[in-house]
């Protein structure tokens, strides 16, 4: 392959914020043909690289090559025009406007000036059909899920003379079919000859799908490699620059505590929230991790709220300390000691322009009242500590929390929730889009908390991080827990099985 | 947040051949407020003939709604566009009164149409121009730029002249004066421009890219940027079109009363905006259409007949437009809200 020339090649790119550098001489190339993936912890300059490759963001120094030849976007309309399309973690497109019109805008098919939508429709439907989906070009891109939105945003991207495809994150909201498709599609795309950078966080998905791989760190390039000969945790290790911190072995809940109801600190029967969860019964007991796991759409972030008085009960009870309670309100849910920390931080968790003081001391003094208002000195020294205590970077008290990295921002979070000393937490994927040394850091962190007593219920996407952390594992599929298995009895196959057994298989 | 969870069969590669009636939701869902708002000029119609034992449904009733709302109707075009980019532009009640004063001036002076009537649509044009660079270029919320407007396009307007000035132009007097006759239909050449004026924005906004991108801004102005479309051009062209449509609703509006007055349209932009969102366009922009900016003209045109027929206090036009405009925005809310935990 290397005799064949890079169609995209980047050679001493830096770009600067600052005094920091962002990215610091790093070279990159592409070939045509090729899935390659570019991976780091959050912080090593992967978004700031494909900015600059995508005209978002101008380089300090280094120069950006196309088929040999030297070129320089300013924008990202004119990296397009010349064939490099990006397709964005978040879903940019107008969920107002029709498919069609999403897949075209900008380059919609015209005759004599004036747009044809017979025409847009045609050719819509031409390449939705090349991406497998029997979709109406014609209706509301909103009225479709997200994950038929996100391939709509790919045939958007591909529609064009795509030479260079850009993937960020394109997977992180899709369920394990759909990647099954997006897969597919990747691999038609790179037979084509398109040259594709693929980023995402799940190293299974890098694994099956790259072939080669640059890591970077801190800005700089660690090194190019070609994924059959990484082995994973070499990878890993570059990609963390030290030896990963060994998730701590902790004394497991012994089977008679987890059955034995009277010590349970919440438990819920028969609970159900329209359009979520039907008939769930869960037990949690104290210094237990419940690892909750299922696919999109199976109800685990239904089974989240109604456990922290988010959604409103259809029907069930839920008892925490052996009283009942008829939680309405997350305030509710609070003042008795439970917790939850949504799938979506930036949406629903952290307060972006806020400092990292004010968010981890929100919830605090949200509980407290107006007017029982906690001493700035002392809110300063109650962040500092939980700063202190989680690691969290930089160690900046005021700070906007927007600018962290992900994984600092779900520590603040966290922060936030343990300042209010719950009994029970409940994480609605804590780990979802940060890097694998923040996740391992928050994983040792639940460990940590359930040693000293905290109830735990973790919801994650991905099965390795349920196992690893959950005492047992409630199962999700159809919005019912079909089944809870003692962690040591599962395996990340067998969890798989249990998960992704398909419907007929009930009674 | 809802659809994150909800365990619903996916609307995706493996779905039977949805029924006419899914089809038809699925593309023209965003319609629905412009068909609730024909529903109401219908009740309003037959509501009108019934209070008036059978006086109301007839050709001149409504051949009258064109020939005194016209102006109303130019407006309303201008301003969906801008609305539909998410923006509002409350400067074109008092835009209207300044090109209408602009105009009668010129023309008393001596000057012939062909210089007065241009000078009148780019006195608009200039005027939404400078609203749309204060949006675009410095950032100033619409909501305060075109304030700004307002106030400037009152102020121009006496500085023109404290006093009403009479137009006794024979060519701006014949835009009203003329009744041209279809059976027992009436339609005045000023009635004719706003509906040419209704078709050419039509036209642009729904088979032009300029068009789309109006829609595409409402829909999602970081997307559309990130889309490469060209958002700064359009959206300052969209308050230039509102400009520009109050400029021509000031001729129309001189047409119809003969004379230019600095006190003419206070308080006019808001009926433009609520004959908006009446005819379906959310505030919210991205979604609505011109023609139901028409529609929503009709409605409030009907209104103030009605009232006018019943011989009852103007104060009720008020309460009953700002009722109606609740209902819509509570709908409009609705059907967003269901849009979104649809997602």
């Amino acid at each position: 392959m290397d005799e064949v020339r890079p169609l995209l090649e980047l050679t001493g790119a830096t770009v600067r914020f600052g005094a920091d550098a962002a990215l610091d001489r790093v070279d990159f190339r592409l070939y045509p043909g090729e899935v390659h993936s570019l991976m780091g912890e959050n912080g090593a300059g992967k978004s700031t690289l494909i900015k600059a490759i995508t005209g978002a963001l101008a380089m300090d120094e280094g120069e950006l090559r196309l088929a040999g030849e030297r070129v320089s976007f300013a924008t990202p309309h004119e990296a397009q025009a010349s064939g490099i399309s990006t397709v964005y973690q978040e879903i940019e497109l107008l969920p107002n406007l029709s498919v069609a019109e999403n897949v075209f805008l900008g380059r919609e098919p015209r005759r004599g000036g004036v747009v044809s939508r017979r025409l847009m429709r045609e050719r819509a439907a031409a390449v939705l059909e090349d991406l497998g989906l029997t979709l109406d070009p014609a209706s509301l891109l909103g009225t479709h899920s997200v994950a038929v939105q996100q391939l709509v945003a790919i045939a958007r991207a591909i529609s064009a003379d795509v030479r260079v495809l850009v993937l960020d994150e394109p997977t992180s909201s899709l369920d394990l079919d759909e990647v099954a498709e997006l897969f597919r599609v990747i691999r038609e795309l790179k037979a084509r000859g398109v040259a594709i950078l693929f980023v995402s966080h799940f190293l299974d998905q890098v694994y099956e799908l790259a072939d080669r791989i640059t890591v970077l760190r801190d800005g700089e390039l660690v090194g190019e490699y070609l994924t059959g000969e990484l082995l994973r945790i070499d990878l890993v290790q570059k990609m963390l620059g030290r030896e990963i911190g060994e998730v701590r072995a902790r004394g497991r809940v012994s089977e008679d505590d987890a059955e034995d109801g009277s010590a349970a600190v919440l438990r819920a029967r028969g609970v159900s929230v329209a359009h979520g969860v039907a008939g769930a019964d869960v037990d949690l007991a104290e210094g237990e991790v419940l690892g909750v796991a299922g696919l999109l759409g199976s109800g685990r972030t239904s089974l989240a709220h109604a456990l922290t008085g988010v959604a409103h009960l259809e029907s069930g009870v839920i008892r925490i300390e052996s009283t009942d309670a008829r939680l309405d309100s997350p305030r509710h849910a609070i003042s008795l000691g439970v917790v939850y920390s949504s799938e979506n931080r930036r949406r629903d968790g952290i307060v972006a322009e806020l400092s990292v003081v004010d968010n981890i001391t929100l919830a605090l003094q949200s509980e407290r009242g107006v007017f029982r208002r906690i001493p700035p000195a002392r809110r300063r020294e109650l962040a500092a500590s939980w700063v202190d205590a989680l690691d969290i970077r930089p160690p900046d008290l005021d700070r906007p929390v927007g600018t962290l990295s992900g994984g600092n921002q779900q520590k603040v979070l966290l922060a936030r929730l343990l300042a209010l000393s719950p009994r029970v937490l409940v994480l609605d994927e804590p780990t979802r889009g940060i890097d694998v040394g923040a996740k391992v850091e928050i994983q040792n962190l639940v460990s940590e908390l359930a040693d000293n007593g905290m109830s735990v219920v973790f919801i994650s996407a991905e099965l390795e991080e349920v196992l690893r952390v959950g005492d047992r594992v409630a199962v999700m599929r159809d919005g019912r827990i079909v089944e809870t298995v003692a962690a040591a009895d599962l395996t990340t196959d067998s969890l798989l099985a249990l998960v992704a057994q398909p419907g007929e298989g009930e009674d | 947040m809802a659809a994150m969870t909800t365990a619903r069969p996916k609307s995706g590669p493996s779905e039977g051949r949805p029924s006419v009636v899914q089809t038809f939701l699925s593309r023209h869902g965003g319609m629905m407020p412009t068909f609730a708002a024909v529903a109401i000029l219908i009740l309003l119609f037959i509501g009108g003939e019934i209070f008036l034992r059978g006086d109301f449904i007839k050709p001149l009733t409504i051949s009258n709604l064109l020939i005194n709302y016209a102006y109303l109707l130019v407006l309303a075009v201008g301003m969906t566009f801008v609305i539909l980019t998410g923006g509002i532009d409350l400067s074109v009640g008092s835009v209207m009164a300044f090109t209408g004063m602009l105009g009668a001036k010129l023309l008393a002076d001596g000057l012939p149409v062909g210089i007065a009537v241009p000078a009148m649509l780019l006195g608009g044009a200039a005027i939404g121009l400078f609203i749309g660079i204060l949006v675009q270029y410095f950032g100033v919320q619409p909501f305060i730029a075109s304030l700004a407007g307002l106030f400037l396009g009152r102020g121009l307007a006496f500085i023109v002249s404290l006093n009403s000035i009479k137009v006794e132009d024979p060519a701006v007097l014949w835009l009203q004066s003329t009744r041209i006759k279809v059976g027992d239909w009436v339609i005045t050449p000023t009635g004719i421009i706003a509906l040419i004026t209704v078709a050419i924005a039509a036209f642009v906004l729904h088979l032009t890219r300029f068009g789309r991108t109006i829609y595409a801004i409402g829909g999602s102005e970081q997307s559309a940027r990130l889309m490469g479309l060209k958002v700064g051009r359009t959206k300052i062209a969209a308050y230039v079109i509102s400009g520009t449509c109050a400029g021509l609703a000031g001729l129309l509006l001189t047409a119809y009363s003969n004379a230019g007055y600095p006190r003419n349209g206070i308080g006019t932009e808001l009926d433009a905006i609520a004959a908006v969102v009446i005819g379906g366009t959310l505030l919210t922009g991205g979604r609505g259409y011109v023609l139901g900016s028409m529609i929503g003209v009709f409605v409030y045109g009907t209104i103030k007949t009605i009232i006018n027929f019943m011989g009852a206090e103007q104060a009720w036009m008020q309460i009953i437009v700002g009722s109606l405009l609740l209902l819509f925005i509570v709908v409009q809310r609705a059907i967003v809200a269901r849009a979104e935990g649809r997602r």
